[in-house]
């Protein structure tokens, strides 16, 4: 059982974790035909079938009640602030399920000409309030209130060491709704991951209705004429931010290295810090000149990279790739639009980069305290 | 005379003058008129309207999270109310009322209920949001609908991080000092941030550490009682008044929006 651990461990590694995940993807919440095909052709489809959902289900529990067999695992998991999670992947798991379940049966019906199973006969086929809503909120209201009294009954809200401002933990974690922010920091700094990035996804958001524009297929559960706006978004929901909160949870420990789920948490683990800027491949690798004095000179390579990633390729794509989109949606929702996926886009492609080059920054001007 | 037998102590005392008081009407809703007219006659559950969508009222179609992130509210105002009259935010004494929260107060459960109450609002927050995107909720009418929910998740998120701070133990303020020091880093605004240093007159600095953008968040160059102070007012009062602005404006556009969302 020893190896089923270390293969564990060896595959929640971000770079093979995220690579999988990356290439998994699409194949099952498929954005184009081409996809759509393979997604078929791989029986990915049954993933939304009743008996998917028992068979996750009893996986994940199995791995749970296995894992807490493991010190470092229960460790980590039964961290009161952590418990949370556990309970999120479950949900998250289920309820992507139950979308996406409905979702394909609307879609078979509407394949066979007939109506949503939303769909209801205007206005015989309505049901009153009281009591047939009143009832099933009472339900709801007495159920959540019952899971609450238990889990506060039985697990002890954290209390630690009294605040010592000089002493600080390691590693020290935000709230861990916030750990997918705190995850980006590997990759960007502060003032991307804490700052920019947050408030663009609030604003991408909120831009969002006004993006995806196709007026059907709202009010009941769909997935083929809405696939590439479901797969944008469950990428950016269940991988960007739910993925990356279980990882910057779970796998990182001490100095924020990389620990599997049963990995001892070695505050001695040593990572090697080779990252080297830009400029420094450049400069030092390629051209042996060492770096110029001038920032401009020396980051001029990096400005070019990253004007001509968000100036000149909107409007390349514009012209070919993203052609038909461009043409329905307009000059302004496009340039909204892919800025903001491309902005999106940054992460990934930077840990790309940090992985396979040990890049650290694209433009790097601490002078200036902006590093990209 | 058999009439009367029939009935039940509840409908005797439906027709009692009290209960006509409080339940404009009176009566026990039986038949049709009169469940309508209860609906439209209660000020709680005058949020909803009469009738709805039979697939409004199915579980599987609206996972309940939206109601179910507000009755979490309601549970959390209420703890919280009795956290407040044993907690004082002081460095002084908050660490110690904690920990007389969970030894001394008999029963105490307050605090639990309030913490996971708060981890638990924000998945069901999450999880609205999600049902409201797979079923294509935010399309138009519904589009400003969406944005105040975007702001009420923000408020929510805002609400949990600054009650993470008042137990001010090693967990609370490190999570809070990780958070905060972001704002250090804040383009133009924060002393660290990008571009702060082009806010000055030759030699002058305008954005410094003592007037930056976490300056302002927490009350001083380092987390202390100003800290502490600030989060505690913002947590009990300043945040949860703004999410309740936000949350009438957002029940009232479910409404006027024209409800559930249903296929055209």
């Amino acid at each position: 059982m020893g190896s089923f651990k270390e293969i564990v461990n060896t595959i929640s590694n971000p770079t093979i974790l995220f690579t999988s995940v990356v290439i998994i993807f699409p194949f099952v919440f498929p954005p184009s035909d081409w996809f759509e095909k393979w997604h078929r052709k791989l029986g990915l489809h049954h993933l939304w079938s009743k008996k998917a959902i028992i068979i996750a289900m009893i996986g994940m529990i199995a791995f749970f009640i296995y894992g807490l067999g493991d010190y470092n695992f229960q460790k980590i998991v039964l961290k009161p602030d952590n418990v949370p999670i556990s309970g999120l992947i479950f949900l998250v798991v289920f309820f992507t399920w139950l979308s996406m379940y409905q979702a394909y049966k609307n879609d078979e019906r509407l394949e066979a000409g007939q109506k949503p199973d939303e769909f209801y006969e205007a206005p015989n086929d309505k049901v009153l309030v009281w009591p047939d809503l009143v009832y099933v909120e009472l339900i709801s209201l007495i159920i959540m209130s019952a899971f609450l009294l238990v889990w506060s009954i039985g697990l002890p809200a954290p209390i630690e060491e009294p605040a010592n401002p000089t002493e600080s933990p390691n590693p020290a974690k935000a709230p861990w709704y916030f750990l997918g922010l705190q995850e980006m920091l590997v990759y960007f700094d502060p003032w991307m991951a804490g700052v920019v990035l947050p408030s663009l996804i609030i604003v991408g958001l909120m831009a969002m209705p006004f993006i995806d524009r196709n007026p059907e297929n709202s009010g009941f559960y769909s997935f083929k004429r809405r696939r590439l706006a479901i797969s944008l978004f469950m990428f950016g929901w269940l991988v960007l931010w739910v993925m990356l909160i279980i990882v910057g949870t779970v796998l990182r420990g001490p100095n924020w290295n990389f620990f599997g789920p049963f990995e001892y948490w070695d505050i001695h683990k040593l990572e090697a810090l080779t990252n080297i800027n830009l400029s420094e491949i450049v400069y030092i690798k390629w051209l042996n000149t060492g770096l110029p004095e001038s920032i401009l000179i020396r980051e001029i390579w990096g400005i070019l990279i990253i004007m001509g990633y968000f100036l000149i390729l909107p409007p390349l794509l514009a012209k070919t790739a993203l052609k038909d989109m461009y043409g329905r949606l307009g000059v302004v929702r496009y340039s909204v639009f892919i800025v903001l996926i491309i902005t999106a886009l940054t992460l990934p492609i930077k840990m790309y980069l940090r992985w396979i080059i040990n890049l650290k920054y694209i433009i790097s001007i601490p002078e200036y305290f902006f590093n990209f | 005379m058999s009439e009367e037998k029939q009935k039940s102590l509840l409908e005797k005392a439906a027709e009692s003058q009290i209960w006509k008081s409080i339940f404009r009407g009176g009566g026990v809703p039986r038949n049709r008129r009169q469940r309508m007219m209860s609906v439209l006659n209660s000020v709680f559950l005058h949020l909803h309207p009469v009738r709805l969508p039979k697939h409004a009222v199915k579980l599987k179609f609206t996972w309940c999270m939206g109601g179910l992130s507000f009755f979490i509210f309601l549970i959390l105002t209420i703890s919280g109310i009795l956290l407040m009259f044993y907690y004082r935010p002081t460095i002084e004494y908050a660490y110690t009322d904690i920990i007389d929260l969970a030894e001394q107060v008999p029963f105490g459960i307050m605090r639990e209920l309030h913490r996971w109450g708060a981890h638990a609002m924000v998945i069901t927050v999450w999880l609205h949001m999600f049902r409201v995107f797979m079923t294509g909720s935010y399309k138009p009418p519904r589009e400003f609908n969406w944005a105040v929910g975007v702001i009420l998740l923000l408020l929510t998120l805002l609400l949990s991080f600054t009650g993470y701070l008042l137990p001010w133990d090693q967990l609370a303020i490190w999570a809070i000092t990780v958070g905060s020091n972001m704002a250090r880093a804040t383009p133009f605004l924060g002393s660290e941030g990008p571009g702060a240093s082009l806010l000055a007159i030759g030699d002058i600095n305008f954005i410094t550490m003592g007037s930056d953008a976490r300056f302002a968040l927490i009350g001083g160059r380092f987390m202390g009682e100003a800290a502490l102070l600030r989060f505690y007012v913002l947590h009990c009062i300043g945040l949860p008044f703004i999410i309740m602005i936000f949350m009438a404006v957002h029940f009232w556009r479910v409404r006027k929006d024209g409800g559930i969302s249903t296929p055209v």
